[in-house]
Protein backbone atom coordinates (compact mmCIF):
# COMPACT_ATOMS: atom_id res chain seq x y z
CA UNK A 1 0.00 0.00 0.00
CA UNK A 2 1.38 3.36 -1.12
CA UNK A 3 2.09 6.22 2.03
CA UNK A 4 -0.74 8.33 -0.36
CA UNK A 5 -3.37 5.86 0.29
CA UNK A 6 -2.53 5.48 3.65
CA UNK A 7 -2.69 8.69 4.45
CA UNK A 8 -6.40 8.75 3.16
CA UNK A 9 -7.48 5.59 4.84
CA UNK A 10 -6.38 7.22 8.07
CA UNK A 11 -7.75 10.81 7.61
CA UNK A 12 -11.37 9.74 7.86
CA UNK A 13 -10.29 9.04 11.49
CA UNK A 14 -8.87 12.05 13.01
CA UNK A 15 -7.20 11.78 16.68
CA UNK A 16 -8.46 15.19 17.24
CA UNK A 17 -12.55 14.21 17.41
CA UNK A 18 -12.62 11.19 19.00
CA UNK A 19 -15.98 8.71 19.47
CA UNK A 20 -17.33 7.81 22.29
CA UNK A 21 -16.01 4.58 22.42
CA UNK A 22 -12.53 5.67 22.11
CA UNK A 23 -12.79 7.86 24.49
CA UNK A 24 -13.79 5.17 27.15
CA UNK A 25 -11.33 2.84 25.57
CA UNK A 26 -8.36 5.19 26.60
CA UNK A 27 -9.98 5.97 30.24
CA UNK A 28 -10.00 1.97 30.48
CA UNK A 29 -6.68 1.74 29.44
CA UNK A 30 -5.12 4.32 32.13
CA UNK A 31 -7.34 2.88 34.69
CA UNK A 32 -5.98 -0.55 33.69
CA UNK A 33 -2.49 0.73 33.47
CA UNK A 34 -3.11 1.86 37.15
CA UNK A 35 -3.97 -1.16 38.25
CA UNK A 36 -1.38 -3.20 36.88
CA UNK A 37 1.66 -0.32 38.36
CA UNK A 38 -0.26 -0.45 41.66
CA UNK A 39 0.01 -4.99 41.37
CA UNK A 40 4.18 -4.32 40.84
CA UNK A 41 4.89 -1.36 43.59
CA UNK A 42 2.11 -2.22 46.60
CA UNK A 43 4.09 -4.04 49.02
CA UNK A 44 1.25 -6.14 50.51
CA UNK A 45 1.22 -9.65 48.55
CA UNK A 46 -2.55 -10.16 48.64
CA UNK A 47 -2.93 -6.43 47.50
CA UNK A 48 -1.33 -7.00 45.01
CA UNK A 49 -3.08 -10.46 43.60
CA UNK A 50 -6.19 -8.08 44.22
CA UNK A 51 -5.00 -5.03 41.83
CA UNK A 52 -4.48 -8.13 38.99
CA UNK A 53 -7.58 -8.72 39.42
CA UNK A 54 -8.62 -5.38 38.18
CA UNK A 55 -5.91 -5.16 35.71
CA UNK A 56 -7.29 -8.03 34.04
CA UNK A 57 -10.75 -7.29 33.74
CA UNK A 58 -9.79 -4.25 32.84
CA UNK A 59 -7.93 -5.85 29.65
CA UNK A 60 -11.30 -7.90 29.54
CA UNK A 61 -13.10 -4.86 29.05
CA UNK A 62 -10.84 -3.45 26.27
CA UNK A 63 -11.45 -6.43 24.40
CA UNK A 64 -15.02 -6.20 24.81
CA UNK A 65 -14.77 -2.66 23.34
CA UNK A 66 -12.90 -3.96 20.31
CA UNK A 67 -16.22 -6.18 20.15
CA UNK A 68 -14.54 -9.11 20.76
CA UNK A 69 -16.94 -10.69 23.04
CA UNK A 70 -15.52 -14.14 23.16
CA UNK A 71 -12.19 -13.13 23.99
CA UNK A 72 -13.31 -10.53 27.05
CA UNK A 73 -15.29 -13.88 28.50
CA UNK A 74 -13.02 -16.40 28.25
CA UNK A 75 -10.08 -14.12 29.61
CA UNK A 76 -12.38 -13.53 32.60
CA UNK A 77 -13.09 -16.88 33.10
CA UNK A 78 -9.44 -18.05 32.82
CA UNK A 79 -7.08 -15.42 34.51
CA UNK A 80 -9.29 -13.78 37.02
CA UNK A 81 -11.47 -17.14 37.49
CA UNK A 82 -8.74 -19.68 37.68
CA UNK A 83 -5.29 -18.10 37.50
CA UNK A 84 -5.93 -15.83 40.23
CA UNK A 85 -7.87 -17.97 42.38
CA UNK A 86 -4.53 -20.01 41.75
CA UNK A 87 -2.46 -16.97 42.95
CA UNK A 88 -4.47 -16.69 46.19
CA UNK A 89 -4.34 -20.02 46.90
CA UNK A 90 -0.83 -20.22 46.75
CA UNK A 91 -0.46 -16.82 48.64
CA UNK A 92 -2.36 -18.05 51.68
CA UNK A 93 -0.78 -21.23 52.10
CA UNK A 94 2.67 -18.82 52.30
CA UNK A 95 0.57 -17.09 55.44
CA UNK A 96 0.87 -13.70 53.57
CA UNK A 97 0.43 -11.49 56.45
CA UNK A 98 -2.44 -8.43 56.52
CA UNK A 99 -0.46 -5.43 56.21
CA UNK A 100 3.17 -5.16 54.64
CA UNK A 101 5.69 -7.50 53.73
CA UNK A 102 8.97 -6.26 54.05
CA UNK A 103 10.80 -9.49 52.91
CA UNK A 104 8.63 -9.61 49.77
CA UNK A 105 11.89 -7.85 48.14
CA UNK A 106 14.15 -9.70 46.33
CA UNK A 107 16.37 -7.16 45.70
CA UNK A 108 15.94 -7.81 41.43
CA UNK A 109 14.23 -4.34 41.45
CA UNK A 110 16.21 -2.54 38.48
CA UNK A 111 16.37 -5.97 36.32
CA UNK A 112 12.80 -6.17 36.40
CA UNK A 113 12.19 -2.68 35.35
CA UNK A 114 14.49 -3.23 32.54
CA UNK A 115 12.83 -5.95 31.41
CA UNK A 116 9.62 -5.03 31.80
CA UNK A 117 10.19 -1.39 29.77
CA UNK A 118 12.24 -3.60 27.25
CA UNK A 119 9.04 -5.97 26.75
CA UNK A 120 6.63 -3.04 26.59
CA UNK A 121 8.46 -0.85 24.31
CA UNK A 122 8.67 -4.02 22.02
CA UNK A 123 4.91 -4.90 22.22
CA UNK A 124 4.14 -1.33 22.20
CA UNK A 125 5.93 -0.84 19.10
CA UNK A 126 4.65 -4.40 17.11
CA UNK A 127 0.80 -3.97 17.63
CA UNK A 128 1.45 -0.28 16.77
CA UNK A 129 3.22 -1.13 13.31
CA UNK A 130 0.94 -3.72 12.54
CA UNK A 131 -2.29 -1.87 12.89
CA UNK A 132 -1.52 1.52 12.62
CA UNK A 133 -4.47 2.17 10.02
CA UNK A 134 -6.99 -0.96 11.28
CA UNK A 135 -10.11 0.46 12.32
CA UNK A 136 -13.16 -1.43 13.32
CA UNK A 137 -16.04 -0.69 11.95
CA UNK A 138 -18.13 -0.59 15.69
CA UNK A 139 -21.91 -0.12 12.99
CA UNK A 140 -21.42 -2.93 11.36
CA UNK A 141 -21.60 -7.10 12.20
CA UNK A 142 -19.51 -7.74 14.78
CA UNK A 143 -16.13 -8.88 13.86
CA UNK A 144 -15.22 -10.46 17.42
CA UNK A 145 -18.30 -12.51 18.32
CA UNK A 146 -17.98 -16.41 18.40
CA UNK A 147 -18.80 -17.50 15.09
CA UNK A 148 -15.90 -15.53 13.74
CA UNK A 149 -13.37 -16.18 16.30
CA UNK A 150 -14.02 -19.85 15.71
CA UNK A 151 -13.44 -20.19 11.81
CA UNK A 152 -10.40 -17.65 12.02
CA UNK A 153 -9.19 -19.57 14.66
CA UNK A 154 -9.31 -22.79 13.02
CA UNK A 155 -9.14 -21.84 9.48
CA UNK A 156 -6.16 -19.62 9.51
CA UNK A 157 -4.80 -20.12 12.51
CA UNK A 158 -4.78 -23.96 13.52
CA UNK A 159 -1.20 -24.43 12.95
CA UNK A 160 -0.42 -22.02 16.48
CA UNK A 161 -3.25 -23.57 18.14
CA UNK A 162 -2.29 -27.15 18.18
CA UNK A 163 1.33 -25.71 18.74
CA UNK A 164 0.24 -23.80 21.99
CA UNK A 165 -1.95 -27.73 22.95
CA UNK A 166 1.37 -29.60 23.13
CA UNK A 167 3.04 -27.14 24.80
CA UNK A 168 0.31 -27.04 27.71
CA UNK A 169 0.60 -31.22 27.30
CA UNK A 170 4.02 -31.11 27.91
CA UNK A 171 3.16 -28.95 30.65
CA UNK A 172 1.00 -31.01 32.15
CA UNK A 173 3.66 -33.88 32.08
CA UNK A 174 5.96 -32.17 33.75
CA UNK A 175 3.96 -31.23 36.40
CA UNK A 176 3.14 -35.06 36.69
CA UNK A 177 6.77 -36.16 37.08
CA UNK A 178 7.92 -33.49 39.21
CA UNK A 179 5.01 -34.30 42.36
CA UNK A 180 5.89 -38.06 41.69
CA UNK A 181 9.48 -37.57 42.02
CA UNK A 182 8.68 -35.82 45.49
CA UNK A 183 6.81 -38.78 46.68
CA UNK A 184 10.13 -41.11 45.76
CA UNK A 185 12.37 -39.18 47.83
CA UNK A 186 10.12 -38.93 51.03
CA UNK A 187 9.85 -42.05 51.11
CA UNK B 1 -36.07 7.18 25.02
CA UNK B 2 -37.84 4.56 23.93
CA UNK B 3 -34.99 2.33 24.18
CA UNK B 4 -33.43 3.95 27.89
CA UNK B 5 -37.11 2.78 29.29
CA UNK B 6 -36.98 -0.49 27.51
CA UNK B 7 -33.66 -1.03 29.04
CA UNK B 8 -34.22 0.70 32.69
CA UNK B 9 -37.19 -1.73 32.47
CA UNK B 10 -35.18 -4.77 32.22
CA UNK B 11 -33.00 -3.76 34.81
CA UNK B 12 -35.36 -3.28 37.27
CA UNK B 13 -37.61 -6.48 36.65
CA UNK B 14 -34.21 -7.98 36.77
CA UNK B 15 -33.31 -6.92 40.03
CA UNK B 16 -36.76 -7.16 41.65
CA UNK B 17 -36.42 -11.32 40.36
CA UNK B 18 -33.06 -11.05 42.16
CA UNK B 19 -34.03 -9.79 45.56
CA UNK B 20 -37.57 -11.99 45.55
CA UNK B 21 -36.21 -15.24 44.27
CA UNK B 22 -33.61 -15.87 46.59
CA UNK B 23 -36.10 -15.12 49.83
CA UNK B 24 -38.84 -16.94 48.36
CA UNK B 25 -36.10 -20.19 48.25
CA UNK B 26 -34.93 -19.34 51.81
CA UNK B 27 -38.22 -19.33 52.85
CA UNK B 28 -39.08 -22.89 51.22
CA UNK B 29 -35.41 -24.16 52.75
CA UNK B 30 -36.91 -23.39 56.47
CA UNK B 31 -40.35 -25.13 55.75
CA UNK B 32 -39.02 -28.12 53.78
CA UNK B 33 -36.47 -28.71 56.02
CA UNK B 34 -38.81 -28.28 59.08
CA UNK B 35 -41.15 -30.80 57.97
CA UNK B 36 -38.94 -33.09 56.34
CA UNK B 37 -37.69 -33.50 60.27
CA UNK B 38 -40.66 -33.82 61.81
CA UNK B 39 -41.15 -29.63 62.92
CA UNK B 40 -42.99 -26.76 62.00
CA UNK B 41 -40.39 -24.64 61.26
CA UNK B 42 -41.76 -20.61 61.69
CA UNK B 43 -45.57 -20.00 62.40
CA UNK B 44 -45.28 -17.10 63.98
CA UNK B 45 -44.29 -13.81 61.71
CA UNK B 46 -46.17 -12.36 59.64
CA UNK B 47 -49.26 -14.64 60.29
CA UNK B 48 -49.82 -16.98 57.89
CA UNK B 49 -47.26 -19.89 58.40
CA UNK B 50 -44.48 -17.82 59.18
CA UNK B 51 -44.44 -16.51 55.63
CA UNK B 52 -42.48 -12.93 56.58
CA UNK B 53 -39.80 -15.23 58.52
CA UNK B 54 -37.02 -13.65 56.41
CA UNK B 55 -37.74 -10.10 56.11
CA UNK B 56 -37.95 -10.16 59.98
CA UNK B 57 -34.60 -11.05 59.37
CA UNK B 58 -33.21 -8.75 57.29
CA UNK B 59 -34.73 -6.35 59.49
CA UNK B 60 -32.70 -8.10 62.43
CA UNK B 61 -29.65 -8.27 60.26
CA UNK B 62 -29.83 -4.68 59.55
CA UNK B 63 -30.27 -3.66 63.46
CA UNK B 64 -27.41 -5.28 64.23
CA UNK B 65 -23.79 -3.61 64.76
CA UNK B 66 -21.20 -3.97 61.86
CA UNK B 67 -18.17 -4.81 63.42
CA UNK B 68 -14.54 -4.94 61.91
CA UNK B 69 -11.97 -6.72 63.57
CA UNK B 70 -9.19 -5.09 64.63
CA UNK B 71 -6.22 -6.90 62.79
CA UNK B 72 -8.58 -6.96 59.65
CA UNK B 73 -7.55 -5.39 56.81
CA UNK B 74 -10.40 -2.65 55.94
CA UNK B 75 -11.20 -2.08 52.90
CA UNK B 76 -11.26 -5.49 51.26
CA UNK B 77 -12.74 -7.01 54.28
CA UNK B 78 -15.55 -4.67 53.59
CA UNK B 79 -15.38 -4.89 50.07
CA UNK B 80 -15.61 -8.45 49.80
CA UNK B 81 -19.70 -8.92 50.47
CA UNK B 82 -20.28 -6.88 47.33
CA UNK B 83 -17.76 -8.70 45.49
CA UNK B 84 -19.45 -12.03 46.17
CA UNK B 85 -22.85 -11.22 45.68
CA UNK B 86 -22.45 -8.61 42.88
CA UNK B 87 -22.00 -11.16 40.17
CA UNK B 88 -25.05 -13.16 40.48
CA UNK B 89 -27.06 -10.61 39.69
CA UNK B 90 -25.04 -10.41 36.27
CA UNK B 91 -25.39 -13.67 35.78
CA UNK B 92 -29.66 -13.07 36.25
CA UNK B 93 -29.07 -10.25 33.16
CA UNK B 94 -28.33 -13.32 30.76
CA UNK B 95 -31.09 -16.16 31.61
CA UNK B 96 -34.08 -16.34 29.20
CA UNK B 97 -37.18 -17.12 30.69
CA UNK B 98 -39.24 -17.51 28.21
CA UNK B 99 -38.91 -17.51 23.63
CA UNK B 100 -38.51 -13.47 22.22
CA UNK B 101 -36.43 -10.98 22.99
CA UNK B 102 -38.83 -9.30 25.64
CA UNK B 103 -38.22 -12.44 28.59
CA UNK B 104 -34.05 -12.06 28.79
CA UNK B 105 -32.33 -9.19 30.26
CA UNK B 106 -29.71 -8.77 27.75
CA UNK B 107 -29.02 -10.74 25.15
CA UNK B 108 -25.24 -12.26 25.40
CA UNK B 109 -23.55 -13.51 22.31
CA UNK B 110 -21.80 -15.58 23.97
CA UNK B 111 -23.63 -17.00 26.91
CA UNK B 112 -22.33 -20.20 28.47
CA UNK B 113 -19.24 -18.24 29.00
CA UNK B 114 -20.57 -14.90 30.25
CA UNK B 115 -22.59 -16.62 33.21
CA UNK B 116 -19.62 -19.15 33.97
CA UNK B 117 -17.21 -16.69 33.93
CA UNK B 118 -19.19 -14.18 35.80
CA UNK B 119 -19.89 -17.12 38.31
CA UNK B 120 -16.33 -17.71 39.01
CA UNK B 121 -15.25 -14.37 39.78
CA UNK B 122 -18.26 -14.52 42.69
CA UNK B 123 -15.57 -17.17 44.13
CA UNK B 124 -13.52 -13.97 44.76
CA UNK B 125 -15.36 -12.63 47.54
CA UNK B 126 -14.92 -15.54 49.71
CA UNK B 127 -11.28 -15.58 49.52
CA UNK B 128 -10.99 -11.98 49.99
CA UNK B 129 -13.22 -12.40 53.35
CA UNK B 130 -11.26 -15.20 54.33
CA UNK B 131 -7.97 -13.70 53.53
CA UNK B 132 -8.85 -10.12 55.20
CA UNK B 133 -10.62 -11.14 58.28
CA UNK B 134 -7.06 -12.41 59.69
CA UNK B 135 -8.91 -15.02 61.38
CA UNK B 136 -7.38 -18.74 61.19
CA UNK B 137 -10.96 -20.10 61.00
CA UNK B 138 -11.30 -17.68 57.83
CA UNK B 139 -7.93 -18.33 56.15
CA UNK B 140 -8.96 -22.16 56.49
CA UNK B 141 -12.22 -21.74 54.94
CA UNK B 142 -10.98 -19.86 52.17
CA UNK B 143 -8.07 -22.28 51.61
CA UNK B 144 -10.97 -24.80 51.49
CA UNK B 145 -13.27 -22.32 48.81
CA UNK B 146 -10.35 -22.15 46.57
CA UNK B 147 -9.56 -25.76 46.71
CA UNK B 148 -13.23 -26.72 46.14
CA UNK B 149 -13.18 -24.53 42.89
CA UNK B 150 -10.09 -25.60 41.28
CA UNK B 151 -11.42 -28.61 41.02
CA UNK B 152 -15.21 -28.28 40.29
CA UNK B 153 -14.41 -25.71 37.68
CA UNK B 154 -12.95 -28.14 35.24
CA UNK B 155 -16.29 -30.55 35.34
CA UNK B 156 -18.78 -27.71 35.25
CA UNK B 157 -17.01 -26.14 31.89
CA UNK B 158 -16.79 -29.60 30.45
CA UNK B 159 -21.07 -30.56 30.84
CA UNK B 160 -21.44 -26.99 29.57
CA UNK B 161 -19.31 -27.22 26.84
CA UNK B 162 -21.52 -30.56 26.00
CA UNK B 163 -24.69 -28.88 25.29
CA UNK B 164 -23.09 -25.98 23.44
CA UNK B 165 -21.63 -28.56 20.79
CA UNK B 166 -24.99 -30.30 20.73
CA UNK B 167 -26.83 -26.76 19.79
CA UNK B 168 -23.99 -25.55 18.19
CA UNK B 169 -23.95 -22.58 19.68
CA UNK B 170 -23.10 -20.91 22.82
CA UNK B 171 -25.47 -18.34 23.23
CA UNK B 172 -28.92 -19.20 25.90
CA UNK B 173 -31.78 -18.46 24.24
CA UNK B 174 -29.80 -20.10 20.83
CA UNK B 175 -29.06 -23.12 22.89
CA UNK B 176 -33.20 -23.31 23.53
CA UNK B 177 -34.29 -22.52 20.45
CA UNK B 178 -32.40 -25.48 19.36
CA UNK B 179 -34.06 -27.73 22.02
CA UNK B 180 -35.89 -31.39 21.39
CA UNK B 181 -37.18 -33.48 23.87
CA UNK B 182 -34.49 -36.03 22.89
CA UNK B 183 -32.13 -33.89 24.47
CA UNK B 184 -32.44 -34.80 28.14
CA UNK B 185 -31.89 -38.33 28.21
CA UNK B 186 -28.79 -37.57 25.24
CA UNK B 187 -27.17 -34.84 27.86
CA UNK B 188 -28.77 -36.22 31.64
CA UNK B 189 -24.69 -37.46 32.27
CA UNK B 190 -23.71 -33.76 31.64
CA UNK B 191 -26.78 -32.57 33.32
CA UNK B 192 -26.03 -34.38 36.57
CA UNK B 193 -22.27 -33.41 36.47
CA UNK B 194 -22.90 -30.00 36.01
CA UNK B 195 -25.85 -29.82 38.80
CA UNK B 196 -23.01 -31.47 41.31
CA UNK B 197 -20.05 -29.17 39.97
CA UNK B 198 -22.41 -26.32 41.12
CA UNK B 199 -23.16 -27.60 43.60
CA UNK B 200 -19.89 -27.83 44.98
CA UNK B 201 -18.93 -24.36 43.42
CA UNK B 202 -21.82 -22.70 45.80
CA UNK B 203 -20.27 -24.98 48.94
CA UNK B 204 -24.35 -26.17 49.90
CA UNK B 205 -24.48 -29.39 51.56
CA UNK B 206 -23.10 -32.29 51.16
CA UNK B 207 -20.53 -30.03 49.70
CA UNK B 208 -20.27 -27.58 52.53
CA UNK B 209 -16.55 -28.17 53.94
CA UNK B 210 -15.46 -24.83 53.30
CA UNK B 211 -18.29 -23.37 55.77
CA UNK B 212 -18.68 -26.54 57.96
CA UNK B 213 -19.92 -25.04 61.30
CA UNK B 214 -18.92 -28.39 63.76
CA UNK B 215 -14.94 -27.80 62.03
CA UNK B 216 -14.18 -24.54 61.43
CA UNK B 217 -17.33 -22.19 62.65
CA UNK B 218 -18.38 -20.55 59.26
CA UNK B 219 -15.42 -20.50 57.32
CA UNK B 220 -14.72 -17.52 55.96
CA UNK B 221 -17.54 -15.63 57.06
CA UNK B 222 -16.69 -15.98 60.52
CA UNK B 223 -16.00 -12.61 61.53
CA UNK B 224 -19.15 -10.83 59.52
CA UNK B 225 -22.16 -9.63 61.38
CA UNK B 226 -25.05 -7.57 60.40
CA UNK B 227 -26.01 -6.43 56.80
CA UNK B 228 -22.50 -7.92 55.33
CA UNK B 229 -23.60 -11.00 56.60
CA UNK B 230 -26.96 -11.01 55.03
CA UNK B 231 -25.29 -10.42 51.53
CA UNK B 232 -23.08 -13.40 52.12
CA UNK B 233 -25.89 -15.65 52.57
CA UNK B 234 -28.11 -13.74 50.07
CA UNK B 235 -25.19 -14.62 47.72
CA UNK B 236 -25.66 -18.44 48.36
CA UNK B 237 -29.55 -18.33 47.94
CA UNK B 238 -28.92 -15.92 44.83
CA UNK B 239 -26.35 -18.61 43.72
CA UNK B 240 -29.37 -21.89 43.97
CA UNK B 241 -31.60 -19.52 42.01
CA UNK B 242 -28.82 -19.23 39.26
CA UNK B 243 -26.86 -22.45 39.57
CA UNK B 244 -31.19 -24.17 38.61
CA UNK B 245 -32.01 -21.43 36.39
CA UNK B 246 -28.83 -22.53 34.61
CA UNK B 247 -29.42 -26.74 34.40
CA UNK B 248 -33.08 -25.64 33.50
CA UNK B 249 -31.75 -23.70 30.70
CA UNK B 250 -28.80 -25.68 29.31
CA UNK B 251 -30.45 -29.18 30.17
CA UNK B 252 -34.03 -29.54 30.88
CA UNK B 253 -35.27 -27.63 27.85
CA UNK B 254 -36.18 -24.17 29.68
CA UNK B 255 -39.52 -22.56 28.48
CA UNK B 256 -39.82 -25.57 25.90
CA UNK B 257 -43.06 -27.96 28.00
CA UNK B 258 -45.41 -30.51 26.71
CA UNK B 259 -47.88 -28.23 26.25
CA UNK B 260 -48.94 -24.50 26.62
CA UNK B 261 -45.56 -23.46 24.45
CA UNK B 262 -47.79 -20.08 23.60
CA UNK B 263 -47.19 -17.40 26.13
CA UNK B 264 -46.55 -19.57 29.34
CA UNK B 265 -43.30 -20.68 28.72
CA UNK B 266 -42.08 -18.65 31.64
CA UNK B 267 -44.02 -20.69 33.65
CA UNK B 268 -41.94 -23.96 32.67
CA UNK B 269 -38.83 -22.37 33.46
CA UNK B 270 -39.79 -21.27 36.75
CA UNK B 271 -41.74 -24.61 37.45
CA UNK B 272 -38.50 -26.67 36.53
CA UNK B 273 -36.59 -23.74 38.82
CA UNK B 274 -38.41 -24.43 41.61
CA UNK B 275 -38.23 -28.48 41.68
CA UNK B 276 -34.28 -28.34 41.01
CA UNK B 277 -34.11 -26.04 43.81
CA UNK B 278 -36.27 -28.31 45.86
CA UNK B 279 -33.95 -31.15 45.06
CA UNK B 280 -30.82 -28.81 46.55
CA UNK B 281 -32.59 -28.02 50.19
CA UNK B 282 -33.52 -31.81 50.02
CA UNK B 283 -29.90 -33.24 49.58
CA UNK B 284 -28.90 -30.22 52.18
CA UNK B 285 -31.17 -32.07 54.60
CA UNK B 286 -30.51 -36.24 53.59
CA UNK B 287 -26.83 -36.67 52.54
CA UNK B 288 -23.54 -35.82 55.38
CA UNK B 289 -20.72 -33.64 54.76
CA UNK B 290 -17.70 -34.96 52.50
CA UNK B 291 -14.63 -34.84 53.88
CA UNK B 292 -12.02 -33.04 51.61
CA UNK B 293 -10.15 -35.55 50.10
CA UNK B 294 -13.42 -37.43 49.46
CA UNK B 295 -14.29 -33.78 47.43
CA UNK B 296 -11.09 -34.02 46.03
CA UNK B 297 -11.60 -37.65 44.57
CA UNK B 298 -15.17 -37.19 43.77
CA UNK B 299 -13.97 -34.24 41.32
CA UNK B 300 -11.30 -35.70 39.20
CA UNK B 301 -11.69 -39.59 39.12
CA UNK B 302 -15.52 -39.10 38.97
CA UNK B 303 -16.63 -35.90 37.38
CA UNK B 304 -14.25 -34.88 34.92
CA UNK B 305 -14.08 -38.33 33.24
CA UNK B 306 -17.89 -38.49 33.19
CA UNK B 307 -18.00 -35.35 31.75
CA UNK B 308 -15.65 -36.13 29.11
CA UNK B 309 -17.19 -39.06 28.19
CA UNK B 310 -19.96 -36.96 27.90
CA UNK B 311 -18.41 -34.86 25.41
CA UNK B 312 -17.73 -37.86 23.42
CA UNK B 313 -21.05 -39.13 23.24
CA UNK B 314 -22.51 -35.81 22.18
CA UNK B 315 -19.77 -35.72 19.25
CA UNK B 316 -20.79 -39.22 18.10
CA UNK B 317 -24.06 -38.55 18.29
CA UNK B 318 -24.16 -35.34 16.86
CA UNK B 319 -21.84 -36.62 13.62
CA UNK B 320 -24.19 -39.39 13.04
CA UNK B 321 -26.99 -36.76 12.87
CA UNK B 322 -25.45 -34.90 10.34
Amino acid sequence: MTLAAEAARTAAHGFLSPTGVEVAFLLVGLATLGAALLTVTTRQLVHAALWLVVALGGLAVEYLLLTAEFIAWVQVLIYVGSVVVLLLFGLMLTKAPVGRSPDADSGNRPVALAVALAAAAALVWVVVDAFRTTWIDLDGPAQGSTDVMGQILFQHWVLPFEALSVLLLAALVGAIVLSRKKKEDES
Amino acid sequence: MNDVLDVALRLVVVFVCFLVLPLVVGQTEHKVMAHMQGRLGPMYAGGFHGWAQLVADGVKFAQKEDVVPKDADRRVFQLAPAVALLPYLLVLLAIPIGPGEGAVGQVVDAGIFFVLAVMGVGILGSLMAGWASANKFSLLGALRTAAQLLAYELPMLLAAASVAMAAGTVSLPGILNGFHWWWVPWQIVGALVFFVAGLAELQRPPFDMPIADSEIIFGAYTEYTGLRFALFLLAEYAGIVVLCGLTTVLFLGGWHGPFGADGLGWVWTLLKTAVLAFVVIWLRVSYPRLREDQLQKLAWTTLVPLALAQIALTGIVKVAIN
